[in-house]
């Protein structure tokens, strides 16, 4: 007789990579045909080049490593579209296809797959991509125009820079419903907000994390600033709303706790009003979830509960 | 620590080493560095100065060049007083001897190639705690004669220079689009400047790693338990480290 000695989870559902990547898609699709709407047919074609590199680049490596290929399962599919909606629409598209490669050769597959990468792949392609081309990672293009090379001014910039000075130009209504410069997903809350409450009730991604990611935001940015009408615009725009839902609930980088989850959450949000508030970039969704990707089995290490045999 | 040398003789290693005739082993041991054990790539052994210096090819040769020098002298040296200097007392004394080099091949640097100096800074004298230098007058040269010792470190410090040179280029190329400060893209592609920072050396160090272990697996010397273990124990070391343990 063998015996096998898995890891847990032992109990097993019919629920499956794919399904579950799916989901995040159907999720995922209003944002990319609003930025198509706000920043031209040049938006589409980023996401395009941004996905079939990823699904390329993880065939491809699987070729190379011998491997049976991942493809399938659909999580090819959902960094390169969390990717892209990360970059502005006027990015040359042989950076986007790079960082596509970079996200899911370098920060997934080299370090064994979908399950072993510390980090979520779109964020740390964004980042290296964001260091590599300071300037053209942060050329946004205006809204409703389909000139290419024109950059605009990102609100966000404004709350990093000037706080209390902040308002006038960008009423609330328009923050919320992502008319203002930007990356090409990252702009409407409204959709992303959809987004997430499709997830929570799919049970695909639990509500903690973004709450907490989002609530910590706000309340920061008030205690620092004082200005109720700029700490609502500190969160409407940018890459938080993004971030927190789609990014930071990745279940391979987060702590699997509630009260890890919220440690983690409630973490991103004080890093990102800090790095935008002191630090010198204007945005500092990225990093944030970042380095709660790299605290994350540090948080694991919290017991949800107590073990009863060592209360002596 | 004292008793290491004891335990060493009772190894079956030791006596496959002098069966060797005296030609092949200059041959193996001159070729050792290169991939084999290159001290880099195979041994994991200066990875600071690796990361640190390698932001251009011309930092790579200077770096590697004045490692080599040390290497080799202090191989030689070492390697003549192995008999002399008492086993509890042997680091500060190879250290000592290490640090005398360095300051030679500082004083040279800092007097012909005043450029080369202020790119390396503090990582020309820190060459005294290089771990390469200090491992192979550990390992090598306190156990074999002078001549195929200042050849070792010969082998180890060409290994060295040819993968600090090797990584300089890549990461300038890619950084700065240059090679040895010449421009080659023209301004074809935008420089990713990443590559000239902390993180770009250590993708480029990483795919390197994997590459060396890669040509070493095709060349019919496969990579046994540990990365490193070429089956061949003379000088290496892993064999050391277990010992050590």
């Amino acid at each position: 007789m063998k015996l096998y000695a898995n890891n847990s989870p032992h109990i097993s559902g019919k629920e499956k990579t794919h399904d579950i990547m799916l989901d995040v898609i159907i999720a995922l699709a209003p944002l990319g045909i609003a930025g198509t709407i706000f920043f031209g047919f040049r938006a589409l074609l980023v996401i395009a080049v941004c996905v079939a590199s990823a699904v390329i680049g993880e065939y491809l490596f699987n070729k190379a490593i011998k491997k049976e290929t991942t493809i399938k399962d659909l999580s090819a599919v959902v960094t390169g579209l969390l990717l892209a909606y990360n970059l502005p629409s006027a990015i040359p598209l042989w950076i986007a296809a790079l960082g596509s490669l970079i996200a899911v050769v370098i920060v997934k597959g080299m370090f064994g797959g979908l399950g072993q990468n510390f980090a979520n792949p779109a964020i740390t392609a964004r980042i290296i991509l964001m260091v590599s081309f300071p300037t053209l990672m942060s050329s946004f293009t205006p809204v409703f125009s389909n000139t290419t090379v024109v950059s605009s001014a990102t609100p966000i910039k404004e709350i990093g820079l000037t706080y209390g000075s902040f308002g006038g130009e960008y009423s609330m209504l328009r923050l919320f419903l992502g008319d203002y410069a930007g990356c090409i997903g990252e702009t409407s809350a409204l959709l992303i907000l959809l987004g997430g409450i499709y997830l929570v009730l799919r049970k695909v991604i639990s509500p903690i994390i973004p709450l907490s990611f989002i609530g910590t935001t706000f309340l920061f940015t008030f205690i620092l600033s004082g200005n109720f009408k700029l700490s609502v615009a500190a969160v409407l725009c940018g890459g938080v709303m993004l971030g927190a839902v789609f990014m930071a609930t990745d279940y391979v980088t987060s702590p699997t706790s509630n009260l890890g989850k919220l440690i983690f959450g409630v973490g991103a949000g004080i890093i990102t009003v800090l790095i935008r508030s002191f630090g010198n970039l204007p945005e500092g969704v990225s990093y944030s979830i970042l380095l709660m990707n790299l605290f994350t089995p540090l948080i694991e290490k919290i017991p949800s509960r107590k073990p009863f045999f060592e209360e002596a | 620590m004292s008793n290491d040398k004891k335990t060493n003789k009772n190894l079956p290693c030791e006596n496959k080493e002098q069966k060797t005739s005296k030609a092949t082993n200059y041959k193996k041991v001159l070729f050792n560095g290169i991939l084999n054990e290159n001290p880099v790539l195979r041994l994991v052994l200066g990875t600071c100065p690796t990361l640190a210096i390698t932001t251009s090819a011309m930092n790579g040769i200077g770096m590697g060049l004045a490692a080599t020098f040390v290497l080799i002298c202090s191989g030689f040296m070492v390697s003549l007083l192995r008999k002399i200097i008492p086993d509890k007392v042997r680091i500060p004394a190879y250290i000592t001897i290490i640090a005398g080099f360095v300051t030679l091949a500082q004083m040279i640097v800092k007097a012909y190639l005043p450029a080369i100096d202020a790119a390396l800074g503090i990582y020309l004298p820190l060459i005294v705690v290089n771990c390469i230098i200090l491992a192979r007058a550990e390992m090598f040269a306190a156990k074999n004669p002078p001549l195929l010792s200042a050849v070792d470190g010969l082998s180890m410090g060409l290994g060295f220079t040819l993968t600090l040179t090797v990584m300089g280029a890549v990461r300038e190329l890619l950084g700065a689009g240059t090679i040895f400060g010449v421009s080659v893209l023209n301004g074809a592609l935008p420089p990713m400047l990443i590559m000239i920072l902390p993180p770009g050396g250590f993708f480029v160090f990483g795919i390197l790693v994997t590459v060396s272990n890669k040509i070493a697996a095709k060349k019919g010397k496969p990579v046994k338990n540990k990365a490193g273990c070429d089956g061949n124990c003379e000088g290496c070391a892993l064999k050391e480290a277990e010992n050590n343990d």
